[in-house]
């Protein structure tokens, strides 16, 4: 086959020439060109090579069912977009197009050695071959598998553009703007409703633009629809998925066919929702199952007609149609009407309609009924087929330079599936229709099966008297599966369509079998000797075509991938070098490193500072709920496991929180404000869930307690003030708040105002040191912190972060929920029993303390491990043995939960979950880990002033 | 994405604004201290999973912050009704 371009006709603008370039060649087409057509009309026949064979192959088909002709296209660093259809792309000055899957280019590729190897590569290979010896499969199989098959090269720099997303509503959503969808807008545009149309081609028309008899009617439609101002028309969109309620997901190809990278997202994602569908998505054709029916010049017979009458080139100059359907006879009329030169119709049937039979006497065409091609001659491009006559068994050759195919047709029924409309099977059509619509849907056209191209005979495979065994008959073009492929895996016992399709990959590559199903179903019908409809149907599932990662992620990569939230004072730690950490959503200050000084330094130096003078930790993070109404303290009294009733308005209480099977879930210490007004607080990790677990209780289990939940965690910023000269900072700043000792003790809490503004100051400490938390509406967070400051210089006050703050607390045993807590922890199990009310009679997780497994012995329980190399620090994680010396696998009786340097304590010091640790006090235990075993004694898990005198101060 | 009927805002409104919270109906025991090891575990543990018409509580959590009750069908995935909590089972 030699392509070119006819002298007239198409919807190309030849008074537009455009240069592109294929495989760094330079070409020239016309605008309105399709990389296809352009290329087609250049003599070029060869676009890629097979998935698995390496053979070569050309154009099927002139959409986007295009299975073979694949190419990449590179707009620069980061615009390397693989796997496209060359049929979907269109030209412009300067494109820069690529074929793929071959080495060192597509006339001479070296993977083609793979085809003569082909009988040794049948269905199933991969699996049955490189299963032994299994270490092979990583380094050696699948990189070298990998190199020979394939697709285009995956792009590894970073995508440059944007891509834009949208909402739309409508009441008609009408996808295909072929006849049917153009009809269907029509009939509806002047209601009021709001239409959508949408077609994944750069012009509206579908089939029609195909047909040069129906451009007038074309063009009055096109302006008619878009003067109508209810009507959004799309074009370049595919409708990629259907989704419930009426909900499509489709992208809009903004810059891809400009010249120039224009200023504006490549793409646009639209969710659609829609009170009505309509699905107009047309039917495509079907190939015929042959030998050499690959070869680079056989194609679809409507495609053939498309690239006439479209885009004004000839696929060949003497063409011959292998026909089972009568719509190929029509499409061979309307090439010859468009002065393509014809070489025969062939027909596998025994007789067609005489309408047909004169028509092609009348225009002069060679007809064979009840023949097949049995061979295609040609490795690159057709030469001649060889035909066979069914009744006396001759065979001949025919001179011909493209073979077209025209096996029927099948309605895409992509969307539709997705949607969950049931299908039926028509045996006229040899093809699945819709039936019964799950949604507010219709299918209209092509879609539906409603068509006039005539009637056709249903095949698996054309007959041949060659040995069928010796023959490469294509049904998945893209990813090489044969008719033998397929009837290999019903002889290997495979009975359901889902494990054919799996097994021989039929159907799975990126053009999920749009030309390959209905054939690689009539095959198996056939091996198997049962009708279709009881093989069953592989399910359609979204992307109808592969859509880019770029559309589907819009904004929502980087820094906007997810919030990250930050508290009123970050900008300062930011100012003064801070080094942050992930906390959750938030961003944590976890250490403020003076120069030249590393993590551990620093992390030393602000737990030294906290202990002997003065530390400042933003705490704005922290978990707030306002809990008000008559019954807050019974509610809080059922939530949690603490007495809340007797609770003083102006203390504070260390609450504790457990699911209902008992497990600890958060802590925070909550404050009374009021009889009827508490402030909670929560991890910084678990505001929203405790929030959420707090209503579920109230709106659904206890609906008759009056009380209000309200989150409050972002209306405060609270600034943790510690250490022995806390009060002294605090005094001169401080309004309407008795700071003593004695009026205002450990776990209180007093409003007043502290640098001029309202705050709620709780008297509070996770570090064991005399200690303030200053709440304050976040908009003054940071102007108060810089006023603490200043106060503190004095006292050489010192920002600390997380990290000191996990190393101070730990010296004190203070847990961490969800970290030496796993979701199995009772309060027990934690050593807290003494915040459990012994004498509640419920509380949410009360009834699961008692479960037969909770109070069974051996249960991990909470300890200090102190090593005995105090220079060790132990791995967190790292797992527990009683025994060095058992055998491999070893019982491991617990794991480290948090494990620290403490510079206070001159050693170090961890927490760890231990199966029966409360009984093991002063026992040794061994920890391995790489290198060595170091051992530990079991302690208890508070480190420094254990009587807490260093508090009531 | 499916649109789910909010019995509170009475209005449909998209999935995402709504988080799942489990089977509907299971009443926490009133007296849970009275309850036989075996209540209690079928009480906090035994969950329906069936085929077809399930009683589910949903919470339009991005919106007015109700948790309401539904029925939903786990086949088709379809919506049969939405109520109020305390109202009776349909």
């Amino acid at each position: 086959m030699t392509g070119f371009r006819l002298e007239t006709g198409g919807r190309v603008d030849r008074s537009q020439p455009v240069r592109f370039h294929f495989d760094g060649k330079t070409f020239q087409g016309f605008a309105g060109d399709s990389l296809a057509s352009a290329l087609l009309a250049n003599g070029v026949m060869l676009f890629g090579r097979s998935f698995k064979y390496h053979r070569p192959r050309g154009l099927v088909a002139a959409g986007s069912e295009e299975p073979n002709a694949l190419i990449s296209v590179n707009r620069g660093l980061g615009r390397f977009t693989p796997n496209l259809r060359a049929t979907g792309v269109e030209i412009h000055n300067g494109l820069k197009a690529f074929s793929q899957n071959r080495w060192p280019s597509l006339e001479m590729d070296f993977g083609a050695i793979n085809d003569r190897l082909g009988m040794f590569l049948p269905a199933g290979f991969y699996n049955k071959t490189f299963m032994w010896p299994r270490s092979f499969w990583d380094k050696v199989y699948e990189p070298a598998i990998r190199k020979m098959a394939g697709l285009g090269d995956a792009p590894t720099a970073e995508d440059p553009d944007v891509y834009a997303s949208t909402y739309a509503h409508c009441d008609l959503l009408i996808i295909g703007a072929g006849p049917a969808g153009i009809d269907a807008a029509l009939g509806s545009m002047d209601s009021n409703k709001r239409i959508i149309l949408m077609d994944e081609q750069d012009e509206l028309g579908g089939g029609a633009l195909a047909d040069p008899s129906l451009w007038p009617w074309l063009e009055r439609s096109v302006k008619a629809l878009s003067d109508a101002p209810n009507v959004t028309i799309l074009t370049r969109t595919t409708a990629f998925g259907y989704y419930h309620d009426n909900f499509i997901g489709a992208v809009q190809r903004l810059i891809d066919h400009l010249p120039e990278i224009e200023d504006m997202p490549r793409e646009k994602l639209w969710r659609i929702r829609a009170d009505e569908v309509v699905l107009a998505q047309g039917a495509i054709e079907r190939p015929i199952v042959f030998g050499g029916n690959d070869t680079p010049g056989v194609m679809l017979s409507s495609a053939a007609k498309v690239y006439a009458n479209r885009f004004g080139v000839a696929v060949g100059k003497a063409l011959a149609l292998m026909a089972s359907h009568d719509s190929g006879w029509h499409d061979m009329f309307a090439l010859a009407k468009a002065g393509v030169g014809i070489s025969a119709i062939i027909d596998v049937r025994e007789s067609v309609d005489s309408a047909l039979m004169h028509e092609a006497d009348r225009l002069g065409i060679t007809v064979y009924l009840n023949h097949g091609v049995v061979g295609v001659n040609g490795r690159h491009g057709v030469r001649s087929v060889d035909i066979c006559d069914y009744g006396n068994q001759q065979v001949r050759r025919i001179d011909t330079d493209a073979l077209l195919m025209a096996g029927g047709w099948t309605p895409s029924v992509h969307l539709w599936s997705h949607s969950k409309g049931s299908l039926k099977w028509r045996d006229d059509l040899g093809a699945y229709v819709p039936d019964q619509p799950n949604e507010n849907v219709v299918c209209v056209g092509g879609c539906s099966g409603d068509w006039d191209f005539g009637k056709g005979a249903i095949i698996d495979m054309l007959p041949t008297p060659k040995d069928q065994s010796r023959i490469k008959a294509f049904v998945d073009f893209q990813n090489d599966v044969t008719a033998k492929d397929i009837k290999l895996a019903v002889r290997e016992g495979f009975r359901s369509i889902e494990h054919i399709k799996r097994y021989t990959t039929n159907g799975m590559a990126t053009d999920q079998g749009k030309t390959s199903n209905l054939n690689g179903l009539q095959i198996a019908s056939s091996a198997l000797n049962q009708p279709v409809p009881d093989i069953g149907l592989t399910s359609f599932r979204p992307p109808y075509t592969p859509q880019t990662f770029g559309a589907l992620a819009g904004h929502a990569k980087g820094a906007l991938f997810q919030p990250t939230r930050t508290t009123n004072i970050d900008s300062w730690a930011q100012a003064h070098g801070a080094v942050f950490e992930l906390v959750a959503q938030w961003r944590r200050a976890r250490y403020f490193p003076k120069p030249n000084e590393n993590m551990h330094a620093a992390v030393n130096r602000e737990c030294i500072a906290v202990r002997s003078s003065l530390g400042i930790f933003d705490a704005s993070t922290l978990g707030k709920i306002e809990v008000v109404g008559p019954d807050a303290a019974e509610f809080l009294n059922r939530m949690y496991t603490n007495p809340w009733k007797a609770l003083e308005p102006g203390r504070c209480r260390y609450g504790l929180l457990l699911k209902e099977d008992g497990f600890i879930t958060d802590d925070g210490v909550s404050a009374r404000l009021a009889h009827d007004r508490f402030h909670l607080t929560t991890t910084t990790g678990g505001a929203a869930r405790v929030l959420n677990m707090m209503e579920d209780y109230l709106q659904t289990e206890w609906p008759d307690l009056d009380v209000w939940l309200t989150s409050t965690t972002e209306q405060y910023a609270v600034i943790a003030l510690q250490g022995p000269n806390a009060r002294k900072v605090l005094e001169p700043l401080v309004e309407g708040i008795d700071l003593s000792a004695e009026a205002f003790p450990h776990m209180a809490i007093r409003e007043g105002r502290i640098c001029g503004i309202e705050t709620r100051l709780f008297r509070v400490s996770f570090t064991g040191e005399l200690g303030f938390e200053i709440n304050v509406p976040t908009a003054y967070g940071r102007a108060v912190w810089e006023q603490l400051m200043a106060q503190g210089a004095q006292y050489d006050i010192t920002p600390y972060g997380t990290e000191a703050m996990h190393v101070l607390r730990a010296e004190k045993g203070f847990i961490i929920v969800g970290q030496d807590t796993d979701g199995t922890i009772t309060p027990f199990d934690a050593g807290l029993d003494w915040a459990v009310g012994k004498k509640k009679p419920d509380f949410v997780g009360k009834r699961s303390m008692a479960r037969p497994d909770i109070v069974a012995p051996g249960r991990k329980q909470l300890v200090g491990l102190l090593t005995d190399d105090p220079h060790i620090v132990l791995q967190e994680g790292a797992q527990i043995v009683a025994d060095p010396n058992q055998p491999i696998p070893m019982t491991m009786i617990g794991h480290v939960t948090s494990s620290y340097w403490s510079e206070t304590l001159g050693r170090s010091i961890a927490m760890a979950l231990v199966a029966g640790g409360h009984d093991m006090t002063g026992d040794t235990l061994h920890i391995p880990m790489p290198g060595k075993t170091h051992t530990a004694k079991v302690s208890g898990v508070v480190f420094y002033d254990p009587k807490g005198a260093r508090l009531n101060v | 994405m499916i649109l789910i009927h909010c019995p509170y805002c009475d209005e449909k409104r998209p999935e995402i604004e709504f988080a799942n919270a489990g089977q509907a109906h299971i009443a926490r025991p009133l007296d849970p201290s009275g309850q036989t090891d075996a209540e209690w575990e079928a009480y906090l543990f035994i969950r329906a999973n069936p085929r077809g018409r399930h009683h589910e509580r949903w919470r339009h959590v991005h919106g007015c912050g109700r948790f309401f009750n539904a029925v939903r069908d786990t086949v088709t995935d379809k919506f049969e009704a939405t109520y109020k909590a305390g109202e009776p089972r349909r």
